[in-house]
This record gives C-alpha cells, sequence and structure tokens, in this order.
C-alpha cells in the first residue's frame, strides 16, 4: 500500500488498534431518508462506537446491493437526493466527529461529475477516499491520479475468488485500508459469516495489505467479534439501513452500541 | 494499469480506414477506442476471466467449431435465407430490399446464434446453470431452448413490465423448463433484469455461468457475443453476392444493445463501400424523452461493466429508456458500435414507435412476414435510407439494401393488435371473444372453447 501522506482511514484504523481492538465500520447511504437525517444518522455512528463511516451514494443500478440497501437508496433518489448533496453529508459528520468519513460509490455517478472535480469536492469536505465497488484497479487510472493530487485513500475490494496475482495488484493499489469481501454476493444480512472470509484476509494480509477490514453479511456483535479476531476491521451496512429505516436514528446509536461491544475491548480479558 | 485511450486515437482510427488502413473486423476488446473494458465488481473479474479463457481455447479448436457449426445448421435451421422484399421495396424509393432472414431460425430470432455458443461455452467450464436477463422473452427463450437442450438449468430474468408485455414468452420458457423471475426493481425493464441477473451471477458463480444476451457488458461479451453472430453477417455477404453480384450499398439492424446488428455489420466492415446504419429506438420521438437512443442522444459513461454510451442524467443517474419494442428498450449499448459511431464507420439513427409500426403492418401487408417490433425499427429506416440512397438515380432498382430481419413477430401480436385499435376495452380482437391475453404462470388446464374467427380483422 502506498503511504506518502497522512492516510485518515489508516490513522482511524491505528487509533482502534492502540486500543488494542479492531475498528468499527459503519456504512449508511446519503439522503436517507433526508440529507439532513443522514449527517444525524453518521454523527449518531461515530458517537456511538464507530471509527469509520461509509457513506453510500444512492445510484440507479446498484448491482452490488440487496434489497434493503436498494429499497433505502431508491427511496433518497426519489426524495430528491442528488450526488452533490454527499459533499454536505460528510462535511456535516466530520465537522461534528473525530470519525474517518469515506463515500462507496459505484464509478459512473463520479465519472459524470469527472473523477478530478470529484476528488477535489470530496477533500473539501473533508472526506477520508472512496471505495468503489465496480472500479477495479486496472480501469482506475483517472482515480489514481485524483487520488494522489488531493490526498484521499482509495479502497479497493478484494474476493475470496480474487487470484493471487489480482490480490496482490490489489492490495498494491489501495491506500487507507482494503475491503475483504466475505462471501461471494450481494450486500444484506446472513444468520453467519462465510468461513471465506479469515482466508481472504489472511491471504491480504500475506500479500502485504498492513489493514484489513471485512465487508458483506455482518449484522450483530456476535460476528463482529468473530471477525475482529482476525481482521483489522469490521464493516457492517444492513442492519444498520434496516435500523434507521425501522427506528431512526436512535435506533442506529443503540445498534452501534451493541456492535462496538463485540470489537474485541472485551477479547483482551479472554 | 492500462493506458488510458485518448480521444485522438479514434480519430486516428477514422483517418486510417479512409485511407484503406487496418482492418476494423475481428477487435478483440476488451477496449474499442475509449469504449468497453471491465467496470466490474472484484467478485466477478475471475469468472470473466475463465469464460474469456474458455472462449479463447474454444474458438481455436476444431471440436469447438465443429460443434457449434452442427447445431447451426442441424438445429438452428442455419444458414438462413436472404429473402428480396419485392412488395415491400416499391416503398423504398425502389431500392432492392434484401431481407436475413434471422426469424426463421429455430426459437424466431438471431438470440439462437450466442446462446447455443455460450452454452457449449457453460459446459466446457462444467457449469450447471445458466441464468440470463431477457426484454422481449427472445433470449430468454433462446437460453431456456439451449439449456434444455444441453442439460443445464435455467432461470431467466425478467423485468416485471416486460412480463406483461410478453406474456407469451414467460409461457413458452416456463414450457421449456426454465424458471422467470419477474423483476420489480427500477423500471421493471431490461437493465433491471441485467442488474437482478448479475446479483444472482456473483452470489453461485461457482457453478453458474451468465448467458448475457447482447454485445455489451464487460470484456469478454461484447467481442464474444459478436463472434457467435458473425455468422449473420458472413452469410448475408455471400448470399447478395450471389444473387446480385455485387456488394449492397447498405446494410441496415436495429440496435437494443446491438447484437443483431454488430453481427450483421462485423462481415462489411472493411467493404468501404458499404454504408452501415443502425436504428435506435426513438420511442415517443428524442424531443419527448421517452426513447431509447443511446448513441443519438446519451454519453459516455459505465453501465453493466462496460463504458458506452448511456442516457443518464447530470447526476450521473441512468435514465429510464422507453420504446415500444421490449427488446431495444436499453439506456446503453454495446461499447464497440460507440466506437464505430465515433469513427463514423456506422450511422446511428433513431427510428420512432410510429415508424416501426408502419414499417410492421408494411411487410405484414406487402410480403406476408410479421416481423419482430424490433426488426420493424431496421425497416422503418430501410424505408429512408432506400428513398435518400435512390434520390435523382435513374435506376433506383440498382440500389441494394440490406436489412437484418432479426426475428418473427409472433410474440408482438398483442401489442401490435393494441397499437392497430384492433381490441376492445376488454382486450378481445374486436368483434370475436378471442382473448390476446396470455396466462404469465403455469396455467391450470382449462379446456376453452375453440374460437372461430371468421371475420378478417381490417
Amino acid at each position: 500500500m502506498t503511504e506518502e501522506f497522512a492516510s485518515k482511514s489508516a490513522a482511524a484504523i491505528d487509533r482502534a488498534k492502540a486500543e488494542g481492538r479492531a475498528a468499527l465500520v459503519g456504512y449508511l447511504p446519503a439522503g436517507y431518508p433526508t440529507v439532513q437525517e443522514s449527517i444525524e444518522a453518521g454523527i449518531a455512528l461515530a458517537r456511538n462506537g464507530a471509527d469509520l463511516i461509509e457513506i453510500g451514494i444512492p445510484y440507479s443500478d446498484p448491482v452490488m446491493d440487496g434489497p434493503v440497501i436498494q429499497a433505502a437508496t431508491t427511496e433518497a433518489i426519489s426524495n430528491g437526493f442528488r450526488v452533490a448533496n454527499v459533499f454536505d453529508v460528510v462535511a456535516g459528520i466530520t465537522a461534528a466527529t473525530d470519525a474517518a468519513v469515506l463515500v462507496m460509490t459505484y464509478w459512473n455517478p463520479v465519472m459524470r461529475m469527472g473523477v478530478d472535480e470529484f476528488a477535489r469536492r470530496l477533500a473539501e469536505a473533508g472526506g477520508a477516499g472512496l471505495i468503489t465497488p465496480d472500479l477495479v484497479p486496472d480501469e482506475a487510472h483517472e482515480w489514481f491520479e485524483a487520488s494522489d493530487r488531493y490526498g484521499l485513500d482509495r479502497v479497493f475490494l478484494v474476493a475470496p475468488s480474487s487470484t493471487p496475482e489480482r490480490l496482490d495488484m490489489t492490495v498494491k493499489a489501495s491506500r487507507g485500508f482494503v475491503y475483504a469481501v466475505s462471501i461471494m454476493g450481494v450486500t444484506g444480512t446472513r444468520t453467519s459469516v462465510s468461513s471465506s472470509a479469515e482466508d481472504v484476509v489472511a491471504r491480504a494480509h500475506a500479500a502485504g495489505a498492513e489493514r484489513v477490514c471485512v465487508g458483506l453479511g455482518v449484522s450483530n456483535p456476535d460476528h463482529v467479534r468473530e471477525i475482529a479476531a482476525y481482521a483489522d476491521g469490521v464493516i457492517v451496512g444492513t442492519a444498520l439501513v434496516a435500523a434507521l429505516r425501522d427506528g431512526g436514528v436512535d435506533a442506529v446509536g443503540q445498534l452501534t452500541k451493541n456492535l462496538s461491544a463485540g470489537l474485541g475491548r472485551a477479547a483482551a480479558e479472554a | 494499469m492500462v493506458d488510458a485511450p485518448t480521444a485522438g486515437s479514434e480519430e486516428n482510427a477514422a483517418d486510417a480506414f479512409l485511407q484503406g488502413g487496418p482492418s476494423l473486423r475481428n477487435a478483440s476488446g476488451p477496449y474499442f477506442g475509449s469504449y468497453g473494458g471491465r467496470w466490474m465488481p472484484e467478485s466477478l473479474i475471475a469468472a470473466l476471466d475463465e469464460v474469456q479463457d474458455t472462449f479463447e481455447k474454444a474458438k481455436a479448436d476444431p471440436d469447438f467449431i465443429a460443434q457449434l457449426k452442427d447445431l447451426n445448421k442441424n438445429y438452428s435451421g442455419r444458414p438462413s435465407l436472404l429473402t428480396e422484399a419485392k412488395r415491400f421495396s416499391e416503398h423504398a424509393g425502389g431500392a432492392r430490399i434484401f431481407l436475413k432472414r434471422e426469424d426463421l431460425n429455430h426459437t424466431g430470432s438471431h438470440k439462437i446464434n450466442n446462446v447455443l455458443g455460450q452454452a457449449l461455452l457453460a459446459k466446457r467450464m462444467g457449469k450447471t446453470r445458466v441464468i440470463a436477463e431477457t426484454g422481449a422473452g427472445q433470449h430468454g427463450v433462446a437460453s431456456a431452448t439451449a439449456a434444455a437442450l444441453l442439460g443445464l438449468e435455467c432461470v431467466v430474468y425478467m423485468g416485471a413490465e416486460d412480463c406483461r408485455r410478453q406474456a407469451l414468452n414467460v409461457a413458452r420458457m416456463q414450457l421449456l423448463g426454465a424458471t422467470v423471475v419477474p423483476v420489480t426493481n427500477g423500471s421493471q425493464t431490461l437493465k433491471d433484469a441485467i442488474n437482478d441477473a448479475l446479483r444472482d451471477w456473483v452470489s453461485n458463480v461457482e457453478h453458474t455461468h451468465y448467458l448475457l444476451g447482447t454485445a455489451a457488458g464487460a470484456h469478454p461479451f461484447p467481442a464474444m457475443v459478436r463472434y457467435f453472430h458473425e455468422v449473420i453477417g458472413a452469410e448475408a455477404r455471400s448470399q447478395i453476392l450471389e444473387q446480385t453480384g455485387k456488394l449492397p450499398d447498405a446494410i441496415a439492424a436495429c440496435i437494443g444493445g446491438g447484437s443483431n446488428a454488430i453481427g450483421l455489420f462485423h462481415a462489411f466492415l472493411d467493404d468501404a463501400s458499404v454504408k452501415i446504419y443502425g436504428f435506435e429506438a426513438g420511442g415517443e420521438g428524442v424531443e419527448t424523452g421517452r426513447h431509447a437512443a443511446a448513441i443519438s442522444l446519451g454519453r459516455p459513461g459505465v453501465l453493466h461493466g462496460a463504458r458506452s454510451y448511456l442516457m443518464q442524467d447530470e447526476d450521473g443517474q441512468t435514465i429510464e429508456s422507453h420504446s415500444i419494442s421490449a427488446g431495444l428498450d436499453y439506456p446503453s449499448v454495446g461499447p464497440e458500435h460507440s466506437y464505430l459511431a465515433d469513427i463514423g464507420r456506422v450511422t446511428y439513427e433513431a427510428v420512432t414507435d410510429t415508424e416501426a409500426m408502419d414499417a410492421f403492418s408494411l411487410l405484414c401487408r406487402t410480403e406476408g412476414i410479421i416481423p419482430a417490433i424490433e426488426s420493424s425499427h431496421a425497416l422503418a429506416g430501410a424505408i429512408k435510407i432506400g428513398k435518400r440512397l435512390t434520390e435523382g438515380k435513374e435506376n433506383p432498382s440498382d440500389v441494394t439494401v440490406i436489412v437484418n430481419l432479426s426475428g418473427r413477430g409472433d410474440k408482438d401480436v398483442e401489442t401490435a393488435a393494441a397499437w392497430f385499435n384492433m381490441l376492445d376495452e376488454e382486450g378481445h380482437v374486436k368483434g370475436t371473444t378471442l382473448s390476446t391475453r396470455k396466462p404469465k404462470g403455469p396455467t391450470e388446464r382449462t379446456s376453452e372453447a375453440a374460437v372461430d374467427v371468421n371475420e378478417d380483422q381490417n
């Protein structure tokens, strides 16, 4: 991983590491149910134990998302969400908390705005970088340039299906952390975490990744505890979106508190 | 990392072509100029590599080629005919219009060419299940057919709106043993069916092949789907030489994702004297915003794995496309078409619903052929270019045009009957009790009384 300048995501993960625990990464979509409420929900995430926050841009064709996130982002768009609102959400959360705030986005909205322009505005809003579910390093030349220019993290995904060559290439291309997909599938809660996750994390570490976070299907403190034992961070999405849908900002705070109990502060005692 | 192709490289390609430069045929991908590529989740890259590797090896394997040829000949019924449409030609400025009869293939459209090829590849990869998206239902039917033939499980994703428009094809797929999943996300049409198929693929990639139905998507699909359809142009080129002794002045095809078109175009790309036309769905008119003319009015973006012309708003959100034809109702287009448009080798124009339905009716009445509404867009386009190319010509019949009649119109009878005002309020054909509405799901067996249709409806 390249670390020419201070990575906000890496720093947030390292702060957790210094406390002897894995980092908690919470995902919520921008503009759901409204721009203001998504800022409040992001702040609730940070105040209740999330070290990093992943803000998703609602997109018309989210092929990596399951029904819960699809429904939320579709609602956000029909409530008038515009892509530029994501910078307000990032700025709103970073102004109120110390969490590193990344944006998770499918690539076409970034291309449409212009990669450089998008990166400039994200950096200006205090964002840490981008997580790009449908952009592989092979197609990311513009993003390499822009992320270097504005000092942003570029978080690429690795999967159980990634070959050793691709894993190596993706780890080298990433900055901040590497996003390990726990399972071959889309976002959504699952009853158990796939055993393939541990293997992907081990392979990414072996390829030189200093920080690897695991996402997809993580929804309860038991999952968090299980993953925190071998990964540097645990990513929770769908369960938080469902909490926001069913119980509003307070429910997000409560769930975050529950999830963070699994992070390994207590595991040190074990 | 791959070097970014620059805009300049496309101008150079156009210059080179005009000067008799390198061939435009057999472009291998992943890039066609600055289009194409692999804008895909990492989870699927290994599967795409496997497809590409299997495809490359199969192409070089005489056994595979022989197997494909045998199926094309003895199962699909290839070569398909090239039929001169003499009475129809009178309405196209007197140019001689020839129809490439993909409608006569088994399953009734060009789609069978691609599915047989890909289903054979699926078997080679040891996959036991294929999934497919479908708009009009033609690709779904073809996929269900190939799966039945080769003993593969088949699941077809189809927009709920399209299930309604093409209920007959839903029943056909079910009869062939496939499971049809109605997609209720987004606009409930082709693009949303592709989204759900991709979600299925990423979850089941170990034993499942995604049998993509058009020359779009991530590499290697655009080049691979074209390869399986190249037979259309190869046959048409030798048939027209045999029938007229010369190359055609123009060739025309309809464009949704663009697979039938690229299959016809490929053989003629290096024939500089042959003008090539692609006709997109202009829907209610391009000025209304309700259309599917991605090249005519879109701008480059990424959708479903490829960079190509795309109907998108200022935020990069995909705009819902509109067309009377379910098969053309797609907001993007295969990347090779975007490239061919930019270098000026192919001219892309929009044809409205009304123009297409007029051509549909005309072909029915002048040639006794009911075309698919998709193909009717190419027919309407052929009328326009026939008139254009014969203007001021003493012998208009010197002008020859090949139109790809990519599918038959049986599936479109209900849509056409409604369009031509042949139905009463209950959806019955006027003057009869005959309903054109077909059941969606597995039907209970009922002994419906046979209906005599005594009157011609017009």
